[in-house]
């Protein structure tokens, strides 16, 4: 079940529970002459947990920013929590109080305090009062085990830290629906792990979420579906046993093993 | 023979024959030093100091200018403050202005710039002063007020454009970020992008507030009281003087740099903190 509060029409109807969160239907994005995606076809249904894998530059995450619109598709329809986001009659600043996003580079705002930063949005968009907003952002930092470090500011923050804040601000306007885009590619690799669990607690939680990500051991236990995109299609997807365990795809195969063991690149890259 | 054997063979002739880069560039700073030495040795011995003493420090032009110098000053920065607080608002809007989806806005905002910033202030001093007032008949009541518009239309065009540099410095993600929590354009850009690119903007803005201080000065351009008088009308009033001189001119000046020191350092040291802070 979704925890929406102002609610959309679909989040409020009594079919949300089979209703898919996300319908992805003849998906085209180009930039100028580049076609990034070339036609994908996905849903993702309540309380799943789609990964999504692929080398740089397969489209994977303008995919995840044509979800809520921070990238305009070329061509084909994008259904979110029953609105159609790619319809222009839409509000879209509505839907987006309805999904979180996590960035690669977290994005946190610097000249506010990491509790102003959970605080902003729920007091400027969803109106909360000041202490209600605080109460909101010191439970999700809780969460994301923060709590003292409300009072700081982002750059004393390590990025891992930084990260886990993104997610408590993200998770503070209570959304339907989270889009993890690479959220620890830009971290030293000691700090993947404690973003990591905040990312699998969340899953564990019910949490609908698609996560763009090259931590295979993550998709792994993790995700409940994966899907394998290059050059802007879904090659294939399935269970993690299928897509990573035994991979249907030469594409897949060759990918993975480059991501499993980064030494062996030079055969398969000829 | 192998790279490191090369290499070595080619370091153990080319040696110690010729002097080293580091040698000469300690030979060449000590040269500096003593031509430097000579030029200062020479005009101290040739220098009539009693003359020079007369004419940039009499005692008799101090004590007559003196009493006149804090309130020239006080009026100095009221001026300043009123016309950069005219600047800064106008100047968001224009930088504003040049940023938004609407083109008319966009070429608007630009040909003001562009006016502004190609005409001399004094001008626009003047028209403030004399022309306007006569055009459409209306009438100042307060000094402040006429020159905070005057200069406050110059330095807008100015700020617009630090402005506009700064907001665009922002990184794309901080706008994304608040985009996706379902933030409208307006308040991303009021809560999220103006906060941060001022912080940017924070020394050249300062800088801009120097620079303001001393365009002050053209004010001697409109009629004005004597309780009006700003630093250099003083010092200029003083000059015709018969205990005036050069030493009122170096009096006021004196005065300014009181004023614009502390503020250029205070860039100084926001440019170096600024950088680490602005960027996350």
């Amino acid at each position: 079940m979704t925890t929406t509060t102002a609610g959309t029409s679909a989040a409020d109807a009594p079919a949300a529970s089979t209703a898919p969160v996300v319908a992805i239907s003849g998906l085209h994005k180009s930039f100028g002459p580049r076609h990034v995606l070339r036609g994908i076809d996905l849903e993702v249904a309540a309380g799943e947990v789609v990964c999504v894998i692929g080398p740089s530059g397969s489209g994977k995450s303008t995919l995840l920013r044509c979800v809520n619109l921070l990238e305009q598709p070329t061509e084909g329809t994008v259904h979110v929590l029953g609105a159609e986001v790619t319809d222009p009659d839409v509000d879209i600043d509505l839907v987006r109080t309805h999904v979180g996003m996590v960035f690669q580079q977290f994005n946190l705002f610097g000249h506010l305090s990491v509790l102003e930063n959970c605080t902003l949005a729920q007091r400027t968009v969803l109106r909360r009062s000041r202490a209600e907003a605080e109460e909101v952002a010191r439970r999700n930092l809780a969460l994301v085990g923060l709590a003292d470090r409300a009072g700081s500011t982002p750059g004393q923050l390590s990025g891992g830290q930084q990260q886990r804040v993104a997610i408590a601000r993200a998770l503070s306007m209570d959304p339907a629906l989270m889009l993890f885009d690479e959220p620890t590619s830009a971290l030293d690799p000691e700090l993947v792990g404690d973003v990591l669990t905040v990312m699998r607690d969340l899953a564990e939680a019910g949490m609908t979420m698609v996560v763009v990500t090259h931590e295979m051991a993550f998709a792994r236990e993790v995700a409940d579906r994966v899907v394998f995109m290059d050059e802007g299609v879904v090659v294939e997807q399935g269970t993690p046993d299928q897509v990573i365990g035994a991979p249907a795809h030469e594409r897949t195969r060759s990918f993975l093993a480059r991501v499993l063991d980064p030494t062996h690149r030079h055969p398969a890259a000829g | 023979m192998t790279t490191t054997q090369a290499a070595a063979a080619a370091l153990a002739t080319a040696g110690r024959t010729r002097t080293s880069p580091r040698r000469r560039a300690q030979v060449s700073r000590g040269v500096q030093y003593g031509a430097l030495l000579v030029v200062v040795v020479v005009v101290a011995a040739t220098a009539d100091w009693g003359r020079v003493g007369a004419a940039f420090a009499d005692p008799a032009a101090v004590r007559a200018i003196a009493p006149l110098l804090p309130r020239a000053a006080l009026n100095t920065v009221i001026y300043t403050v009123a016309a950069f607080a005219v600047g800064l608002g106008l100047g968001l809007v224009l930088a504003l202005m040049t940023l938004s989806g609407v083109r008319v806005w966009r070429v608007l905002a630009t040909a003001y710039v562009e006016f502004f910033r190609g005409i001399p202030a004094l001008l626009v001093v003047l028209a403030f002063g004399y022309a306007i007032p006569t055009a459409f008949e209306v009438r100042f009541d307060s000094v402040v007020l006429q020159i905070a518009l005057a200069l406050g239309l110059v330095s807008a065009a100015y700020i617009a454009e630090t402005l506009r540099a700064g907001i665009q410095a922002v990184p794309r993600g901080q706008v994304e970020a608040a985009r996706s929590l379902g933030m409208s354009p307006t308040a991303t850009m009021l809560r999220v992008v103006v906060p941060q690119a001022f912080r940017i903007v924070l020394p050249p803005l300062t800088n801009e507030v120097v620079l303001l201080l001393k365009d002050t000065s053209l004010v001697f351009a409109l009629g004005l009281a004597t309780s009006d008088y700003e630093l250099t009308k003083v010092g200029r009033n003083a000059l015709s003087d018969p205990d005036g001189g050069l030493t009122s001119i170096v009096a006021v000046g004196l005065v300014y740099l009181v004023l614009t020191i502390p503020l250029s350092t205070l860039t100084r040291r926001l440019e170096r903190t600024t950088g680490h802070r602005g960027h996350v």
